[in-house]
Protein backbone atom coordinates (compact mmCIF):
# COMPACT_ATOMS: atom_id res chain seq x y z
CA UNK A 1 0.00 0.00 0.00
CA UNK A 2 1.68 3.25 -1.04
CA UNK A 3 2.17 6.22 1.26
CA UNK A 4 0.69 9.66 1.58
CA UNK A 5 3.27 12.48 1.14
CA UNK A 6 2.48 15.84 0.82
CA UNK A 7 4.27 18.11 -1.46
CA UNK A 8 4.36 22.09 -0.85
CA UNK A 9 5.55 25.04 -3.17
CA UNK A 10 7.68 27.08 -1.39
CA UNK A 11 9.51 30.60 -2.63
CA UNK A 12 13.21 30.65 -0.94
CA UNK A 13 12.47 33.25 1.01
CA UNK A 14 13.78 33.42 4.61
CA UNK A 15 10.98 32.00 7.55
CA UNK A 16 9.04 29.71 4.88
CA UNK A 17 9.52 26.62 6.48
CA UNK A 18 9.33 28.63 9.77
CA UNK A 19 5.72 29.57 8.79
CA UNK A 20 4.67 26.09 7.07
CA UNK A 21 5.82 23.80 10.30
CA UNK A 22 3.61 26.10 12.89
CA UNK A 23 1.11 25.80 10.43
CA UNK A 24 0.61 22.24 10.79
CA UNK A 25 1.81 22.46 14.14
CA UNK A 26 -1.39 24.10 15.19
CA UNK A 27 -3.54 21.72 13.68
CA UNK A 28 -1.51 18.69 15.29
CA UNK A 29 -0.08 17.37 12.61
CA UNK A 30 2.83 15.35 13.54
CA UNK A 31 5.79 15.48 10.58
CA UNK A 32 7.98 12.17 10.45
CA UNK A 33 9.75 12.44 7.73
CA UNK A 34 10.92 15.67 5.28
CA UNK A 35 13.20 16.57 2.58
CA UNK A 36 13.42 19.62 0.22
CA UNK A 37 14.32 19.96 -3.21
CA UNK A 38 15.61 22.70 -3.92
CA UNK A 39 16.32 25.09 -7.09
CA UNK A 40 17.71 28.92 -6.81
CA UNK A 41 14.18 30.27 -7.11
CA UNK A 42 11.82 27.92 -5.10
CA UNK A 43 11.83 24.14 -3.37
CA UNK A 44 9.45 21.51 -3.36
CA UNK A 45 8.94 20.70 0.54
CA UNK A 46 7.41 16.82 0.81
CA UNK A 47 6.13 15.39 3.98
CA UNK A 48 5.21 12.32 5.35
CA UNK A 49 2.75 13.07 7.92
CA UNK A 50 -0.12 11.85 10.82
CA UNK A 51 -2.70 12.94 9.34
CA UNK A 52 -1.74 13.85 5.42
CA UNK A 53 -5.92 14.81 4.70
CA UNK A 54 -5.78 17.75 7.11
CA UNK A 55 -2.45 18.82 6.26
CA UNK A 56 -3.38 19.64 2.67
CA UNK A 57 -6.47 20.85 3.88
CA UNK A 58 -4.58 23.24 6.19
CA UNK A 59 -1.95 24.44 3.81
CA UNK A 60 -4.36 25.27 1.12
CA UNK A 61 -6.72 26.99 3.43
CA UNK A 62 -3.11 29.20 3.71
CA UNK A 63 -2.64 29.70 0.36
CA UNK A 64 -0.08 27.45 -0.49
CA UNK A 65 0.06 24.82 -3.57
CA UNK A 66 0.25 21.83 -2.37
CA UNK A 67 -0.27 18.60 -3.77
CA UNK A 68 -1.15 14.70 -2.48
CA UNK A 69 0.84 11.89 -4.05
CA UNK A 70 1.52 8.18 -3.42
CA UNK A 71 5.08 7.15 -3.04
CA UNK A 72 6.41 3.85 -1.70
CA UNK A 73 8.13 3.29 1.56
CA UNK A 74 10.36 0.84 2.09
CA UNK A 75 12.33 -0.77 5.20
CA UNK A 76 15.58 -1.89 5.25
CA UNK A 77 17.78 -3.85 7.42
CA UNK A 78 20.20 -1.32 9.30
CA UNK A 79 23.58 -2.95 7.70
CA UNK A 80 25.96 -2.26 4.70
CA UNK A 81 24.20 -3.03 1.23
CA UNK A 82 20.73 -3.42 2.66
CA UNK A 83 19.55 -0.26 0.55
CA UNK A 84 21.40 -1.42 -2.71
CA UNK A 85 19.69 -4.58 -2.88
CA UNK A 86 16.56 -2.53 -3.33
CA UNK A 87 17.53 -0.19 -5.40
CA UNK A 88 19.56 -3.00 -7.68
CA UNK A 89 16.21 -5.02 -7.83
CA UNK A 90 14.57 -1.78 -9.14
CA UNK A 91 17.34 -1.06 -11.79
CA UNK A 92 17.01 -4.42 -13.00
CA UNK A 93 13.04 -4.01 -13.81
CA UNK A 94 14.36 -0.58 -15.02
CA UNK A 95 12.30 1.30 -12.75
CA UNK A 96 13.56 4.49 -12.03
CA UNK A 97 13.52 6.16 -8.74
CA UNK A 98 12.73 10.21 -9.12
CA UNK A 99 13.53 10.98 -5.85
CA UNK A 100 14.23 9.03 -2.56
CA UNK A 101 15.09 10.36 1.35
CA UNK A 102 15.23 8.04 3.90
CA UNK A 103 14.22 8.39 8.27
CA UNK A 104 15.06 6.62 10.57
CA UNK A 105 12.50 4.92 13.37
CA UNK A 106 12.05 3.94 17.11
CA UNK A 107 12.42 0.65 16.28
CA UNK A 108 15.86 -0.65 16.41
CA UNK A 109 17.71 -2.18 13.56
CA UNK A 110 16.08 -0.86 10.57
CA UNK A 111 15.75 2.46 8.39
CA UNK A 112 12.54 3.64 6.25
CA UNK A 113 13.24 5.20 2.92
CA UNK A 114 10.50 6.77 0.73
CA UNK A 115 10.59 6.39 -2.67
CA UNK A 116 9.17 7.65 -5.83
CA UNK A 117 8.42 5.68 -9.12
CA UNK A 118 6.31 6.24 -11.63
CA UNK A 119 4.05 3.34 -11.51
CA UNK A 120 3.72 2.36 -7.75
CA UNK A 121 2.16 -1.28 -8.97
CA UNK A 122 4.89 -2.54 -10.77
CA UNK A 123 7.87 -1.51 -8.21
CA UNK A 124 5.40 -3.48 -5.23
CA UNK A 125 5.23 -6.12 -7.53
CA UNK A 126 9.47 -5.90 -7.85
CA UNK A 127 10.16 -5.38 -4.53
CA UNK A 128 8.35 -8.40 -2.98
CA UNK A 129 9.67 -11.00 -5.43
CA UNK A 130 13.09 -9.08 -3.99
CA UNK A 131 11.97 -9.93 -0.58
CA UNK A 132 12.00 -6.19 0.52
CA UNK A 133 9.43 -5.27 3.10
CA UNK A 134 7.36 -2.55 2.39
CA UNK A 135 5.87 -0.34 4.84
CA UNK A 136 1.94 1.23 5.33
CA UNK A 137 0.93 4.47 6.47
CA UNK A 138 0.35 3.29 10.21
CA UNK A 139 3.47 1.75 10.74
CA UNK A 140 5.11 4.81 10.31
CA UNK A 141 3.29 6.48 13.43
CA UNK A 142 2.82 3.39 15.48
CA UNK B 1 28.80 71.67 -40.81
CA UNK B 2 25.62 70.20 -41.96
CA UNK B 3 25.87 67.29 -43.34
CA UNK B 4 22.76 67.23 -45.15
CA UNK B 5 22.37 64.28 -47.48
CA UNK B 6 19.19 66.25 -49.36
CA UNK B 7 19.55 69.91 -48.83
CA UNK B 8 16.87 70.87 -51.16
CA UNK B 9 14.63 69.27 -48.89
CA UNK B 10 16.09 69.80 -44.93
CA UNK B 11 16.94 73.23 -45.49
CA UNK B 12 14.10 74.55 -47.60
CA UNK B 13 12.02 77.31 -46.81
CA UNK B 14 9.06 76.58 -44.68
CA UNK B 15 6.59 77.68 -47.40
CA UNK B 16 7.97 75.56 -50.11
CA UNK B 17 7.94 72.18 -47.49
CA UNK B 18 4.39 73.54 -47.08
CA UNK B 19 3.24 73.28 -50.87
CA UNK B 20 5.56 69.64 -51.07
CA UNK B 21 3.39 68.44 -48.14
CA UNK B 22 0.22 69.73 -49.43
CA UNK B 23 0.81 68.21 -52.86
CA UNK B 24 1.32 65.07 -51.18
CA UNK B 25 -1.07 65.18 -48.22
CA UNK B 26 -4.16 65.66 -51.89
CA UNK B 27 -2.70 62.80 -53.08
CA UNK B 28 -3.00 60.81 -50.03
CA UNK B 29 -6.20 61.56 -49.31
CA UNK B 30 -7.37 60.07 -52.46
CA UNK B 31 -5.67 56.89 -52.50
CA UNK B 32 -6.91 56.39 -49.04
CA UNK B 33 -10.31 57.17 -49.88
CA UNK B 34 -10.19 55.22 -53.16
CA UNK B 35 -8.44 52.47 -52.10
CA UNK B 36 -8.26 51.90 -48.86
CA UNK B 37 -12.38 50.68 -47.40
CA UNK B 38 -11.68 51.37 -43.95
CA UNK B 39 -10.91 54.84 -44.57
CA UNK B 40 -13.80 55.73 -47.11
CA UNK B 41 -16.09 54.19 -44.41
CA UNK B 42 -14.62 56.98 -42.09
CA UNK B 43 -14.45 59.86 -44.30
CA UNK B 44 -17.92 58.65 -45.10
CA UNK B 45 -18.87 58.63 -41.33
CA UNK B 46 -17.91 62.12 -40.76
CA UNK B 47 -18.81 63.45 -44.25
CA UNK B 48 -15.38 64.48 -45.98
CA UNK B 49 -14.64 64.52 -49.09
CA UNK B 50 -11.41 64.40 -50.65
CA UNK B 51 -11.66 67.62 -52.22
CA UNK B 52 -12.51 69.13 -48.98
CA UNK B 53 -8.37 68.78 -48.06
CA UNK B 54 -6.45 71.72 -50.14
CA UNK B 55 -3.82 72.27 -48.08
CA UNK B 56 -1.58 70.65 -45.07
CA UNK B 57 -3.23 73.38 -43.07
CA UNK B 58 -6.66 70.84 -43.33
CA UNK B 59 -5.17 68.10 -41.94
CA UNK B 60 -7.13 68.71 -38.61
CA UNK B 61 -10.07 67.89 -40.49
CA UNK B 62 -8.72 64.29 -40.65
CA UNK B 63 -9.92 61.37 -38.64
CA UNK B 64 -6.98 59.61 -36.21
CA UNK B 65 -5.88 56.40 -37.05
CA UNK B 66 -4.84 54.12 -33.54
CA UNK B 67 -2.94 50.64 -33.71
CA UNK B 68 -6.05 49.21 -33.00
CA UNK B 69 -7.23 49.54 -35.93
CA UNK B 70 -4.39 47.52 -38.22
CA UNK B 71 -5.19 44.97 -35.60
CA UNK B 72 -8.93 45.14 -36.56
CA UNK B 73 -7.59 44.58 -40.52
CA UNK B 74 -4.59 42.76 -39.87
CA UNK B 75 -2.77 41.34 -42.07
CA UNK B 76 -3.01 43.39 -45.21
CA UNK B 77 -6.55 45.20 -44.76
CA UNK B 78 -5.22 49.45 -44.48
CA UNK B 79 -3.01 48.51 -48.03
CA UNK B 80 -3.88 50.99 -50.82
CA UNK B 81 -2.16 48.96 -53.24
CA UNK B 82 -2.21 45.80 -54.79
CA UNK B 83 -0.06 43.16 -54.68
CA UNK B 84 2.28 43.59 -57.64
CA UNK B 85 3.01 46.87 -55.75
CA UNK B 86 4.17 45.55 -53.10
CA UNK B 87 7.93 45.09 -52.72
CA UNK B 88 8.51 44.34 -48.74
CA UNK B 89 6.80 43.45 -45.52
CA UNK B 90 7.68 44.24 -41.94
CA UNK B 91 5.94 43.51 -38.74
CA UNK B 92 6.23 43.85 -34.97
CA UNK B 93 4.76 42.04 -32.43
CA UNK B 94 1.35 42.99 -31.57
CA UNK B 95 -1.21 42.01 -28.41
CA UNK B 96 -2.65 38.48 -28.07
CA UNK B 97 -0.22 37.21 -30.81
CA UNK B 98 -1.43 39.39 -33.52
CA UNK B 99 1.47 41.59 -35.10
CA UNK B 100 1.12 44.99 -36.61
CA UNK B 101 1.91 44.43 -40.33
CA UNK B 102 3.66 47.12 -42.53
CA UNK B 103 3.49 46.76 -46.67
CA UNK B 104 5.96 48.73 -48.77
CA UNK B 105 6.05 50.17 -52.88
CA UNK B 106 9.49 50.56 -54.03
CA UNK B 107 8.77 54.05 -53.90
CA UNK B 108 8.36 53.68 -49.97
CA UNK B 109 11.38 51.83 -49.24
CA UNK B 110 13.02 54.77 -51.32
CA UNK B 111 11.72 57.64 -48.87
CA UNK B 112 12.34 55.62 -45.97
CA UNK B 113 16.19 54.78 -46.94
CA UNK B 114 16.42 58.69 -47.87
CA UNK B 115 15.21 59.00 -44.27
CA UNK B 116 18.11 56.69 -42.95
CA UNK B 117 20.11 58.31 -45.22
CA UNK B 118 19.49 61.63 -44.06
CA UNK B 119 20.70 60.49 -40.64
CA UNK B 120 23.52 58.66 -41.20
CA UNK B 121 24.44 61.82 -42.88
CA UNK B 122 23.95 64.01 -40.27
CA UNK B 123 25.83 62.05 -38.53
CA UNK B 124 28.57 62.87 -40.86
CA UNK B 125 28.55 59.67 -42.80
CA UNK B 126 29.72 59.05 -46.12
CA UNK B 127 30.52 56.85 -48.77
CA UNK B 128 33.46 56.28 -47.93
CA UNK B 129 32.56 54.94 -44.98
CA UNK B 130 31.64 51.50 -43.01
CA UNK B 131 28.28 51.44 -41.45
CA UNK B 132 28.55 48.75 -39.24
CA UNK B 133 24.60 47.40 -38.16
CA UNK B 134 23.87 45.80 -35.59
CA UNK B 135 20.38 46.04 -35.07
CA UNK B 136 18.42 43.07 -36.00
CA UNK B 137 17.78 42.03 -39.54
CA UNK B 138 14.33 40.48 -40.32
CA UNK B 139 10.79 41.23 -39.71
CA UNK B 140 12.17 44.21 -37.07
CA UNK B 141 12.64 47.23 -39.38
CA UNK B 142 16.55 47.92 -37.27
CA UNK B 143 18.38 46.06 -39.69
CA UNK B 144 17.09 46.61 -42.87
CA UNK B 145 16.35 50.60 -42.49
CA UNK B 146 20.03 51.49 -41.73
CA UNK B 147 21.46 49.12 -44.13
CA UNK B 148 18.89 50.74 -47.15
CA UNK B 149 19.84 54.11 -46.01
CA UNK B 150 23.85 53.13 -45.88
CA UNK B 151 23.65 52.12 -49.50
CA UNK B 152 21.58 54.91 -50.04
CA UNK B 153 24.17 57.38 -49.36
CA UNK B 154 27.02 55.08 -50.82
CA UNK B 155 28.50 53.75 -47.64
CA UNK B 156 29.95 49.86 -47.38
CA UNK B 157 27.73 48.50 -45.16
CA UNK B 158 28.63 45.65 -42.65
CA UNK B 159 25.49 44.06 -42.00
CA UNK B 160 26.30 42.27 -38.74
CA UNK B 161 22.71 41.73 -37.24
CA UNK B 162 22.49 41.67 -33.33
CA UNK B 163 24.43 39.04 -31.07
CA UNK B 164 27.50 37.47 -30.55
CA UNK B 165 29.34 40.66 -28.81
CA UNK B 166 32.76 39.43 -29.11
CA UNK B 167 32.63 39.34 -32.96
CA UNK B 168 30.81 42.57 -33.22
CA UNK B 169 34.68 43.83 -31.59
CA UNK B 170 36.36 41.80 -33.99
CA UNK B 171 34.81 43.09 -36.81
CA UNK B 172 34.75 46.63 -35.08
CA UNK B 173 38.81 46.23 -35.12
CA UNK B 174 39.56 43.94 -38.15
CA UNK B 175 37.13 45.94 -40.31
CA UNK B 176 37.36 49.30 -39.24
CA UNK B 177 33.87 50.12 -38.79
CA UNK B 178 33.19 54.34 -38.85
CA UNK B 179 29.67 54.31 -37.86
CA UNK B 180 27.88 51.62 -35.35
CA UNK B 181 23.81 51.66 -35.89
CA UNK B 182 22.37 49.52 -32.88
CA UNK B 183 20.21 50.06 -29.81
CA UNK B 184 21.48 52.14 -27.18
CA UNK B 185 21.86 48.99 -24.48
CA UNK B 186 23.94 47.07 -26.69
CA UNK B 187 26.32 50.20 -27.98
CA UNK B 188 26.82 50.12 -23.93
CA UNK B 189 27.17 46.51 -24.12
CA UNK B 190 29.70 46.88 -26.79
CA UNK B 191 31.26 49.17 -24.82
CA UNK B 192 31.85 47.40 -21.99
CA UNK B 193 33.34 44.56 -23.41
CA UNK B 194 35.90 46.46 -25.67
CA UNK B 195 36.59 47.57 -22.15
CA UNK B 196 37.00 44.42 -20.80
CA UNK B 197 39.10 42.59 -23.39
CA UNK B 198 41.53 45.68 -23.02
CA UNK B 199 40.77 47.64 -26.39
CA UNK B 200 41.39 51.55 -26.13
CA UNK B 201 38.64 52.31 -27.95
CA UNK B 202 40.47 55.67 -29.20
CA UNK B 203 42.27 53.00 -31.39
CA UNK B 204 39.17 52.20 -33.25
CA UNK B 205 38.55 53.93 -36.52
CA UNK B 206 34.85 53.83 -35.02
CA UNK B 207 33.60 57.88 -35.02
CA UNK B 208 29.89 57.89 -34.90
CA UNK B 209 27.12 55.72 -34.07
CA UNK B 210 23.11 55.86 -34.47
CA UNK B 211 21.17 54.72 -32.14
CA UNK B 212 17.30 54.30 -31.59
CA UNK B 213 14.64 52.04 -30.98
CA UNK B 214 14.56 52.21 -27.11
CA UNK B 215 14.19 54.78 -25.25
CA UNK B 216 18.35 56.49 -23.62
CA UNK B 217 19.24 59.24 -21.69
CA UNK B 218 21.51 61.71 -21.85
CA UNK B 219 23.83 59.92 -19.11
CA UNK B 220 23.77 56.69 -21.51
CA UNK B 221 25.05 59.56 -24.23
CA UNK B 222 27.76 60.75 -22.28
CA UNK B 223 28.73 56.78 -20.63
CA UNK B 224 28.34 55.79 -24.73
CA UNK B 225 30.36 58.68 -25.99
CA UNK B 226 33.13 57.78 -23.94
CA UNK B 227 33.20 54.55 -23.57
CA UNK B 228 33.15 53.83 -27.63
CA UNK B 229 35.27 57.31 -27.89
CA UNK B 230 32.64 58.36 -30.42
CA UNK B 231 29.41 60.86 -30.86
CA UNK B 232 26.61 59.32 -30.08
CA UNK B 233 23.25 60.24 -32.04
CA UNK B 234 19.53 59.38 -31.52
CA UNK B 235 17.22 58.09 -34.52
CA UNK B 236 13.95 57.72 -34.68
CA UNK B 237 11.72 55.74 -35.95
CA UNK B 238 8.53 52.90 -35.77
CA UNK B 239 7.26 50.15 -38.32
CA UNK B 240 3.86 51.09 -38.26
CA UNK B 241 5.32 54.39 -39.82
CA UNK B 242 8.14 52.99 -41.80
CA UNK B 243 11.20 52.52 -39.37
CA UNK B 244 14.64 54.05 -38.14
CA UNK B 245 14.70 57.53 -39.93
CA UNK B 246 11.70 59.09 -39.34
CA UNK B 247 13.30 61.84 -37.18
CA UNK B 248 17.39 62.01 -36.48
CA UNK B 249 19.64 63.93 -34.89
CA UNK B 250 22.12 66.83 -36.57
CA UNK B 251 25.38 67.79 -34.37
CA UNK B 252 23.30 70.22 -32.27
CA UNK B 253 21.95 67.29 -30.33
CA UNK B 254 19.28 68.84 -29.02
CA UNK B 255 16.18 67.22 -30.35
CA UNK B 256 15.55 65.21 -33.86
CA UNK B 257 15.04 66.69 -37.71
CA UNK B 258 11.37 65.04 -38.56
CA UNK B 259 11.39 64.18 -42.63
CA UNK B 260 8.61 65.61 -42.48
CA UNK B 261 8.06 65.64 -46.20
CA UNK B 262 7.32 62.20 -46.01
CA UNK B 263 5.91 61.71 -42.40
CA UNK B 264 4.33 65.07 -41.12
CA UNK B 265 4.02 65.16 -37.77
CA UNK B 266 1.32 66.59 -34.93
CA UNK B 267 1.73 66.90 -31.24
CA UNK B 268 -2.02 66.52 -29.65
CA UNK B 269 -3.62 66.46 -26.07
CA UNK B 270 -3.85 62.37 -25.57
CA UNK B 271 -7.37 62.80 -23.92
CA UNK B 272 -9.23 65.98 -25.77
CA UNK B 273 -6.70 64.94 -29.27
CA UNK B 274 -6.43 68.97 -29.86
CA UNK B 275 -3.28 70.13 -31.34
CA UNK B 276 -0.79 71.27 -28.77
CA UNK B 277 1.39 74.08 -29.50
CA UNK B 278 5.05 74.47 -30.16
CA UNK B 279 6.98 73.47 -27.47
CA UNK B 280 4.62 71.17 -25.47
CA UNK B 281 4.65 67.87 -25.05
CA UNK B 282 1.96 65.77 -25.92
CA UNK B 283 0.75 62.45 -28.01
CA UNK B 284 3.26 62.33 -31.32
CA UNK B 285 0.90 61.89 -34.52
CA UNK B 286 2.21 61.13 -38.24
CA UNK B 287 0.20 61.37 -41.09
CA UNK B 288 2.24 59.31 -44.11
CA UNK B 289 1.90 61.94 -46.71
CA UNK B 290 4.75 60.35 -48.85
CA UNK B 291 3.45 56.68 -48.20
CA UNK B 292 1.76 54.88 -50.94
CA UNK B 293 1.09 51.30 -49.87
CA UNK B 294 0.14 52.24 -45.75
CA UNK B 295 -1.15 55.89 -46.25
CA UNK B 296 -1.61 55.81 -42.03
CA UNK B 297 -3.47 59.16 -41.81
CA UNK B 298 -3.12 61.15 -38.27
CA UNK B 299 -1.56 57.99 -36.73
CA UNK B 300 -1.66 57.92 -33.18
CA UNK B 301 2.05 56.71 -32.09
CA UNK B 302 1.54 56.90 -28.10
CA UNK B 303 4.81 58.48 -28.00
CA UNK B 304 4.61 61.50 -25.54
CA UNK B 305 7.10 64.29 -27.37
CA UNK B 306 6.73 68.24 -28.58
CA UNK B 307 7.62 69.94 -31.65
CA UNK B 308 9.35 72.96 -32.49
CA UNK B 309 9.71 75.06 -35.79
CA UNK B 310 12.53 76.87 -35.27
CA UNK B 311 15.71 76.77 -37.51
CA UNK B 312 18.35 74.57 -35.88
CA UNK B 313 21.65 75.74 -35.83
CA UNK B 314 22.89 73.27 -37.86
CA UNK B 315 20.95 74.73 -40.58
CA UNK B 316 18.19 72.23 -40.97
CA UNK B 317 14.58 73.84 -41.39
CA UNK B 318 13.18 70.25 -40.65
CA UNK B 319 10.57 70.33 -37.67
CA UNK B 320 12.62 68.72 -34.71
CA UNK B 321 11.08 66.56 -31.89
CA UNK B 322 11.93 66.38 -28.49
CA UNK B 323 13.52 62.73 -27.33
CA UNK B 324 10.01 60.54 -26.44
CA UNK B 325 9.00 61.09 -22.62
CA UNK B 326 7.08 58.22 -22.47
CA UNK B 327 4.25 56.43 -23.38
CA UNK B 328 0.27 57.20 -23.31
CA UNK B 329 -0.36 53.45 -23.17
CA UNK B 330 1.23 50.98 -20.88
CA UNK B 331 3.69 49.59 -23.94
CA UNK B 332 7.22 48.45 -22.76
CA UNK B 333 10.10 48.70 -24.89
CA UNK B 334 12.68 45.45 -24.25
CA UNK B 335 15.56 45.95 -26.23
CA UNK B 336 13.99 47.35 -28.78
CA UNK B 337 10.94 45.20 -28.79
CA UNK B 338 7.74 46.23 -28.49
CA UNK B 339 6.05 44.49 -25.24
CA UNK B 340 2.64 45.06 -23.89
CA UNK B 341 1.59 43.42 -20.73
CA UNK B 342 -1.54 41.99 -22.78
CA UNK B 343 0.85 39.83 -24.62
CA UNK B 344 2.07 38.75 -21.55
CA UNK B 345 -1.30 37.67 -19.95
CA UNK B 346 -2.22 35.52 -23.27
CA UNK B 347 0.50 33.66 -22.73
CA UNK B 348 0.07 33.08 -18.95
CA UNK B 349 -3.76 31.52 -19.79
CA UNK B 350 -2.87 30.05 -22.75
CA UNK B 351 0.03 27.71 -20.49
CA UNK B 352 -3.16 27.08 -17.74
CA UNK B 353 -1.92 29.26 -15.18
CA UNK B 354 -4.32 32.36 -13.57
CA UNK B 355 -3.81 35.75 -14.75
CA UNK B 356 -1.86 36.50 -11.73
CA UNK B 357 1.50 37.73 -12.68
CA UNK B 358 4.02 40.74 -12.52
CA UNK B 359 6.69 41.80 -15.43
CA UNK B 360 9.38 43.04 -13.90
CA UNK B 361 12.16 45.52 -15.94
CA UNK B 362 15.83 45.31 -14.60
CA UNK B 363 18.73 47.27 -16.51
CA UNK B 364 21.41 44.45 -15.54
CA UNK B 365 25.38 45.31 -17.42
CA UNK B 366 23.19 47.70 -19.82
CA UNK B 367 21.17 45.07 -21.16
CA UNK B 368 16.85 45.57 -20.50
CA UNK B 369 16.27 42.24 -18.27
CA UNK B 370 12.67 41.31 -18.17
CA UNK B 371 11.53 38.65 -15.55
CA UNK B 372 7.75 37.72 -15.79
CA UNK B 373 6.74 36.37 -12.23
CA UNK B 374 3.66 34.17 -12.04
CA UNK B 375 2.09 32.55 -9.39
CA UNK B 376 2.45 28.70 -9.30
CA UNK B 377 -1.34 27.09 -9.58
CA UNK B 378 -2.22 23.83 -8.21
CA UNK B 379 -2.89 22.70 -11.80
CA UNK B 380 0.30 22.98 -12.52
CA UNK B 381 2.48 22.03 -9.49
CA UNK B 382 4.20 18.77 -9.29
CA UNK B 383 6.14 17.40 -6.64
CA UNK B 384 8.91 16.46 -9.20
CA UNK B 385 11.20 19.63 -10.03
CA UNK B 386 11.49 18.18 -13.45
CA UNK B 387 8.43 18.75 -14.27
CA UNK B 388 8.52 21.95 -12.64
CA UNK B 389 11.09 23.24 -14.73
CA UNK B 390 9.49 21.52 -17.60
CA UNK B 391 6.29 23.81 -16.96
CA UNK B 392 9.08 26.88 -16.64
CA UNK B 393 10.89 26.38 -20.30
CA UNK B 394 7.33 25.93 -21.30
CA UNK B 395 6.23 29.60 -20.33
CA UNK B 396 9.57 30.63 -21.10
CA UNK B 397 9.31 29.44 -24.87
CA UNK B 398 5.35 30.84 -25.25
CA UNK B 399 7.00 34.23 -23.93
CA UNK B 400 9.88 34.44 -26.65
CA UNK B 401 7.39 33.34 -29.08
CA UNK B 402 5.04 35.65 -28.73
CA UNK B 403 7.00 38.90 -27.39
CA UNK B 404 10.18 38.03 -29.81
CA UNK B 405 12.29 38.81 -26.85
CA UNK B 406 13.63 36.38 -23.74
CA UNK B 407 11.93 36.77 -20.48
CA UNK B 408 13.02 35.05 -17.17
CA UNK B 409 9.85 33.35 -15.58
CA UNK B 410 9.73 33.46 -11.93
CA UNK B 411 7.54 31.38 -9.94
CA UNK B 412 6.06 32.60 -7.11
CA UNK B 413 3.73 31.37 -4.24
CA UNK B 414 0.22 32.01 -4.81
CA UNK B 415 -1.02 35.38 -3.58
CA UNK B 416 2.31 36.44 -3.15
CA UNK B 417 1.66 39.12 -5.73
CA UNK B 418 0.25 42.22 -5.46
CA UNK B 419 -3.84 42.20 -6.33
CA UNK B 420 -5.79 44.50 -8.59
CA UNK B 421 -7.43 46.98 -6.54
CA UNK B 422 -8.93 48.68 -9.11
CA UNK B 423 -5.65 48.65 -11.35
CA UNK B 424 -3.26 46.08 -10.67
CA UNK B 425 0.19 46.59 -10.71
CA UNK B 426 1.35 44.82 -13.50
CA UNK B 427 4.79 46.29 -14.45
CA UNK B 428 7.12 47.37 -12.42
CA UNK B 429 10.24 49.38 -14.97
CA UNK B 430 13.34 49.47 -12.54
CA UNK B 431 15.16 50.65 -15.35
CA UNK B 432 16.78 54.08 -14.85
CA UNK B 433 16.88 55.43 -18.16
Amino acid sequence: MPIKQISIFVENKPGRLADITAMLAKKNVDIRALSIADTTDYGILRLIVSNPETAVVTIREEGLTVSSTDVLGIAIPDVPGGFAKAIRALADADISVEYAYAFITPEKGQAFVIIRVADNAAATKVLARADIKLIEQSEIFK
Amino acid sequence: MSNCFNPDIEMASREYLNAVQSARLIKMVYNCYNNVPFYKKKFDEIGLLPQDIKTIADIGKLPFTVKQDLRDNYPFGLFAVPKEKLVRIHASSGTTGKQTVVGYTAGDVDNWSEGSARAIAAAGGTKSDYIHVSYGYGLFTGGLGLHYGAEKIGATVIPVSSGNTARQVQILQDFGSNILCCTPSYAMFIGETIKEMGIDPESLPLRAGIFGAEPWSENMRIEIEKSLAIKAYDIYGLSEIAGPGVAYECSEQNGMHVCEDFFYPEVVDPDTLEPLPDGTFGELVFTCIGKEALPLVRYRTRDISALTHEVCSCGRTLVKMQKPRGRSDDMLIIRGVNVFPSQVEHVVLSIGMEPNYQIVVERINNLDVMTVNIEMSEALFSDEIRQIEETERRIRHALQDTLGVAANVHLAEPRSLPRSEGKAVRVIDKRKI
